[in-house]
């Protein structure tokens, strides 16, 4: 009986075995890099209306966090200023820079600026500033060298496994209050330091859905 | 000595009538796939794609408008979704039973139907599989019931019979899927040397995957039978109990019941050697394959269908007498409420198609007649529709707290997705009657009388299919037959 198949055809099985592992190995890896938060949401800057430079306020000129985010410690939301917080300076600083003119445009007309938000969560995440700093969670763990933030930026990935790995291992993160807004911190016996404050502040990072889900 | 040699010697019905040779098997069974395509082919398969696309439609709209556009409520969550995904997985559930615990019992009757079930098995768990992909709210978030590793942390909780479907069901799918091609093999090898074109000859080729019938090939392809086998036999019966545990687990009385397990997996072969039933009556009439698929094997089919159909009577009576005996009032409550109140139309339609029906299988008339046979077969079917439909829906609409009673009405969209179904079924169901032999072939040889080395005398003489091999008789001179004499002297 005639063959078939050519002889090359005894090859098939090796490559389909080699090309399975392969492409099965390259899907698994793609996905697992490419389709993270680390990558996808890491980094998103976008243009402001305004082009606030933290960098300018916070590193240069030395303000503190809460000059601007007045309640992060009472509050579960992190406020952004309001136009009369930019027009206490800016009413005599720079009160001809064209950069500035959305600010000035919106204390006149009373409209607010439209900031991007940046780090996002979605509704269903119920995150709460105040639980955070009060325990002494500084601002730079989660946001970055906001010092050194020409343009804002998200630092770090939010997603729920990034918020589970300090909910597990607070010691790993946690700083004295009174360091929160400090940029740049660094303990050299963190885990020490981190484990007494744990337990001076009674630390118990809920690790349940009710925590941040409700 | 004598009595016992001879009694060992009783003659069963042969399973292959017509006395047909080897080549006339493979002629008969591979005719519908070398032959031109039917007309009626071409119609069926039309039919079944209309059916087909009202899956389809219905599918759509449910993820387009969201699972309210059913009849459910927020008393009865559990709907024809449920009572569907039930049935169709009970309905492939004789597949794998024809095919592996027969195998087993080393029952050679299977050898007929066994491909028939199985394909029926792999289509009908595709119709089941279905369900419980798209009867939950957001379809597009189903793959968080796999164990993956993701950016959540977030992994499912295996307390759940629900997430043991999924395990249950996709391990069925594939270990039937394998079972099924395990056995085609040699069968679409036979195709593969008989078809004329080149491109089927290469299709069927790279599906034998170089299948040569050498016996090593052979050797191997039995113990892997034979493994897969008894794989297959805990995992049918597992994977209906889990089934039944998405019930049983709960706290709904009418739903936790010890007896499901056992139960379920009755109905799931009863109701699928129905299935089977009905779509072989048709089958060995349009294929003429009556030889092959006798009236022996009907009436075999028809004592299971009798045996678990009583099994089903039986845990029906006990869930009645235990609901008494429990001292229950809610228990006692459902129970009554099932024979009397607003469901009572489909309790009782279901004792009278479950449990009166097989129970005419008795009368040997009655089994080894065709149209009965098919007309029973369906009735089963609806039966065990009904069944799903009683334990899913009574036990849901009136539990512990009557300020939270309802009344449970199907929507057109429940209708159309499960007739759909039938759709889908039907359309796997036709390509495989068309495109592979739907008689394992190989199997059939070696249960026919040709393949018995018995069946020759010393000399190699083939000697008459299902004649007694010779034996040294110790009987008196003075007794013996003429028959015996030759036997002696041979």
């Amino acid at each position: 009986m005639a063959q078939i198949f050519p002889k090359w055809s005894n090859n098939i099985p090796r490559k389909l075995l080699i090309g399975s592992t392969v492409i099965g190995n390259t899907l698994v890896f793609t996905v697992w890099f490419f389709f993270a938060p680390e990558f996808l949401d890491v980094g998103y800057a976008p243009e402001q209306p305004v082009p606030f430079s933290h960098q300018l306020h916070a590193g240069q000129l030395g303000m503190d966090c809460q000059y601007c985010h007045t309640q992060v410690y009472d509050s579960k939301y992190a406020n952004v200023p309001a136009t009369q917080t930019c027009m206490n300076c800016h009413n005599q600083i720079k009160t001809d820079s064209p950069a500035l003119e959305p600010v000035r445009q919106s204390w006149e007309t009373g409209e607010p600026i439209e900031w991007i938000r940046v780090n996002y969560l979605p509704d269903y995440a119920y995150f709460n500033h105040s639980a955070h700093v009060n325990v002494g969670v500084g601002c730079e763990t989660c946001h970055g060298r906001m010092d050194q933030m020409e343009v804002v930026y998200q630092a770090e990935p939010l997603s729920m496994s990034w918020c589970m790995d300090c909910h597990r291992a607070p010691e790993k993160y946690i700083r004295p209050v009174e360091e929160v807004t400090t940029m740049g911190y660094t303990a050299e016996n963190q885990i020490e330091m981190g484990l007494e404050l744990v337990a001076k502040h009674n630390i118990h990072a809920p690790q349940y859905c009710q925590g941040c889900h409700y | 000595m004598s009595t016992a040699a001879h009694a060992s010697l009783v003659q069963e019905e042969p399973l292959v009538k017509g006395n047909h040779s080897f080549a006339d098997i493979t002629q008969m069974v591979t005719a519908q796939n070398l032959n031109p395509t039917p007309k009626l082919w071409y119609v069926l398969f039309g039919i079944s794609n209309l059916v087909f696309m009202v899956m389809i439609v219905s599918i759509a709209y449910l993820i387009y408008k969201g699972t309210g556009i059913w009849g459910l409520n927020n008393t009865i969550s559990w709907g024809w979704a449920i009572i569907n995904f039930v049935w169709w997985v009970g309905i492939g559930h004789a597949g794998t039973l024809i095919s592996a615990i027969l195998f087993l019992f080393r029952q050679d009757w299977r050898t007929a139907i066994n491909r028939f079930a199985e394909a029926m098995t792999i289509f009908a768990v595709f119709c089941a599989g279905l369900f419980p992909l798209i009867h939950v709210g957001r379809i597009w978030v189903i793959y968080w019931v796999f164990p993956v590793p993701n950016q959540m942390v977030m992994w499912p909780n295996f307390n759940s019979p629900l997430l043991w479907d999924v395990f249950a069901v996709s391990t069925y799918l594939t270990v039937s899927v394998l079972f099924w091609f395990v056995g085609l093999i040699p069968d679409v090898a036979t195709l593969r040397d008989k078809v004329k074109s080149t491109i089927a000859k290469r299709v069927y080729g790279t599906l034998a995957l170089g299948w040569r019938g050498s016996t090593r090939h052979w050797w191997n392809y039995e113990k892997a039978y034979m493994l897969l086998a008894g794989l297959a036999t805990p995992l049918v019966l597992s994977v209906h109990t889990i089934v039944s545990f998405d019930f049983a687990v709960s706290l709904i009385p009418g739903w936790h019941t010890t007896i499901f397990p056992p139960y379920f997996v009755a109905g799931a072969v009863f109701s699928g050697f129905a299935m089977v039933l009905t779509l072989m009556i048709i089958s060995r009439k349009v294929f003429k394959l009556e030889d092959i698929m006798t009236l022996d094997h009907i009436e075999k089919m028809n004592i299971i269908l009798m045996v678990t159909g009583t099994m089903v009577g039986f845990a029906y009576m006990m869930e009645f007498f235990i609901a008494w005996y429990s001292g229950v009032e809610y228990e006692k409550a459902i129970f009554i409420l099932r024979a009397t109140g607003p469901y009572a139309w489909a309790y009782w339609t279901m004792i009278a198609c479950n449990v009166l029906s097989p129970q005419f299988m008795w009368s040997r008339r009655l089994r080894r007649n065709i149209g009965f046979t098919f007309f029973i077969s369906i009735v089963v079917n609806i039966g065990m529709w009904f069944e799903r439909f009683v334990i899913t829906v009574t036990s849901l609409s009136t539990d512990y707290l009557p300020s939270s009673w309802a009344y449970f009405n199907p929507t057109i969209w429940d209708i159309a997705l499960y007739v759909g179904t039938f759709g889908f079924f039907f359309t796997n169901f036709l390509l495989f009657l068309r495109y592979l032999p739907i008689i394992a072939i190989a199997e059939i040889k070696s249960v026919m009388p040709e393949a018995d080395p018995h069946n020759y005398d010393e000399k190699g003489n083939y000697v008459a299919p299902g004649a007694p091999e010779p034996v040294e008789l110790d009987i008196p001179e003075e007794v013996m037959s003429e028959r015996d004499r030759q036997l002696q002297t041979a």
